[in-house]
């Protein structure tokens, strides 16, 4: 039997009815059509279906939808500013943190969950902040690069 | 594929144990469910009721027992213990434990009752809580029980609780003065889980002889395993570099480890070796400074 399910994703509330057998990464993807979320390994390993949920970031793909109710989410579409990148989105496009793209979305989330929490971490902090996410393009040095430029104030926030 | 499923979501320990015991095994308890969720995926667990208690905020604190101790509660997440400022002294090793157990994301959304309620050898939490002399408290509508963390854990995935238990509480001891614990693992990969994982703790007493010793072993059995053979080779003793390569073996020959994809049984027996002697050495340095 589907039950209700309160959320606010990137600002915006929604109302809808699920399984309790479905995983947050499903609601997002499949429900609400925020498909910028992936779905990789479906077994918390690889980090691509990380969003930030009431300010964390967390693994959507290891997480009931239902224990979402009423949380705050923000999913990588919710990362610009109306056409205006956030900056780590700038810099991931500068120093060219991604090939095939598929890890991205989720970089982008653990890194950003990162900056929120720590805006002036070390570069071994960044490392252990990307530590649940898998890039198999090997890209890290890149995202590395681009957390750095960030966190260096080379790049500002969208007004 | 996940099977279709009743979900409750409790708000309260009454509620949740009112609900365990009208769905006995029927039902399974999910709360950060980072383990949990894997296992119902690949259709190894497949309840017909699942008690979602990750919203019973009652259940999620850290304090202290009043006697230098503390209380965690079996809902706190790994990362919350792990930012804790109340993981100081000789709790550090806790802190230190949970920055090494599986990522970030994992961290902000399970918690620590819910890895040992897992009961999986390789979990990080369990050798630490059994070297600090833990204890776990349960809760079920007919009362409360307390167990040793070494006893939790009784075969692989299979823990102590009974039909209609909780886990509820984490209580550490403070440790004796002149005692320092420390954990570490060995991995391929940092955020996997162990291959082998070893926690120390060491009490010294005059001359710098060791009072008293806990060691723990990861991944090194069918359940957590304190290593009491090890344990009485370097207790009431001055400790030599001799006494601990001793203790290592000795260790090495009384875990009773598995080969799996990660390492062979011998390979294990290594890393056991290896690493008391290694994580003794980093607790008795701590234990002077303590």
């Amino acid at each position: 039997m589907k039950k209700e399910l309160k959320l606010k994703v990137n600002g915006q509330p929604y109302d809808i009815f699920v399984k309790p057998k479905t995983l947050l990464v499903e609601a997002l993807r499949d429900h609400l059509a925020l498909t910028g979320t992936k779905r990789g390994c479906n077994s918390s390993s690889c980090g691509a279906c990380t969003i930030m949920l009431n300010g964390m970031a967390v693994k959507s793909c290891s997480i009931l939808a239902l224990q979402a109710n009423g949380a705050e989410i923000v999913t990588i579409e919710g990362l610009a500013k109306g056409t205006e990148l956030s900056p780590l989105q700038k810099a991931f496009l500068d120093h060219g943190s991604y090939q095939c793209g598929f890890c991205t979305a989720g970089m982008l989330m653990a890194t950003t969950a990162l900056l929120t929490e720590n805006p002036k971490p070390t570069k071994q902090e960044i490392k252990e902040g990307i530590d649940g996410n898998i890039c198999r393009c090997t890209g890290y040095n890149s995202i590395i690069r681009a957390v750095t430029a960030v966190v260096k104030g080379e790049y500002k926030e969208a007004k | 594929m996940i099977k279709d499923f009743e979900h409750f979501a409790p708000k309260t320990l009454k509620e949740a144990l009112t609900l365990l015991d009208k769905y006995q095994d029927e039902a399974k308890v999910i709360c950060g469910g980072q383990s949990l969720l894997i296992l119902m995926r690949q259709g190894l667990v497949a309840p017909e009721y699942v008690i979602d208690i990750k919203s019973i905020s009652e259940l999620s604190y850290i304090k202290t027992d009043g006697k230098g101790g503390l209380k965690i509660g079996a809902l706190t997440t790994h990362r919350t213990i792990e930012k804790s400022s109340q993981m100081r002294d000789g709790f550090a090793v806790l802190a230190e434990m949970e920055t090494r157990l599986a990522s970030i994301q994992t961290r902000n959304w399970g918690t620590i009752g819910g890895n040992l309620c897992h009961g999986d050898p390789a979990g990080d939490p369990a050798p630490v809580l059994i070297a600090l002399n833990a204890t776990l408290k349960m809760a079920s509508l007919k009362g409360e029980r307390s167990l040793p963390a070494e006893d939790f854990t009784l075969d692989y995935f299979e823990t102590a609780l009974k039909t209609g238990e909780l886990l509820t509480e984490i209580i550490v001891p403070a440790p004796p003065a002149h005692t320092g614990t420390a954990y570490t693992k060995f991995n391929i990969i940092e955020s996997d889980l162990a291959t082998v994982g070893v926690a120390a703790s060491i009490t010294l007493g005059a001359g710098d002889s060791c009072q008293d010793i806990r060691i723990a072993l990861g991944a090194a059995a069918a359940t957590p395993m304190r290593a009491k053979k090890a344990e009485a080779v370097l207790k009431g003793k001055k400790i030599t570099d001799a006494l601990l390569a001793q203790a290592g073996e000795t260790a090495s020959t009384e875990a009773d480890p598995i080969s799996d994809m990660q390492a062979s049984e011998e390979y294990r027996r290594e890393l056991v070796k290896v690493l008391v002697p290694r994580i003794s050495k980093e607790a008795i340095a701590r234990a002077k400074k303590a």
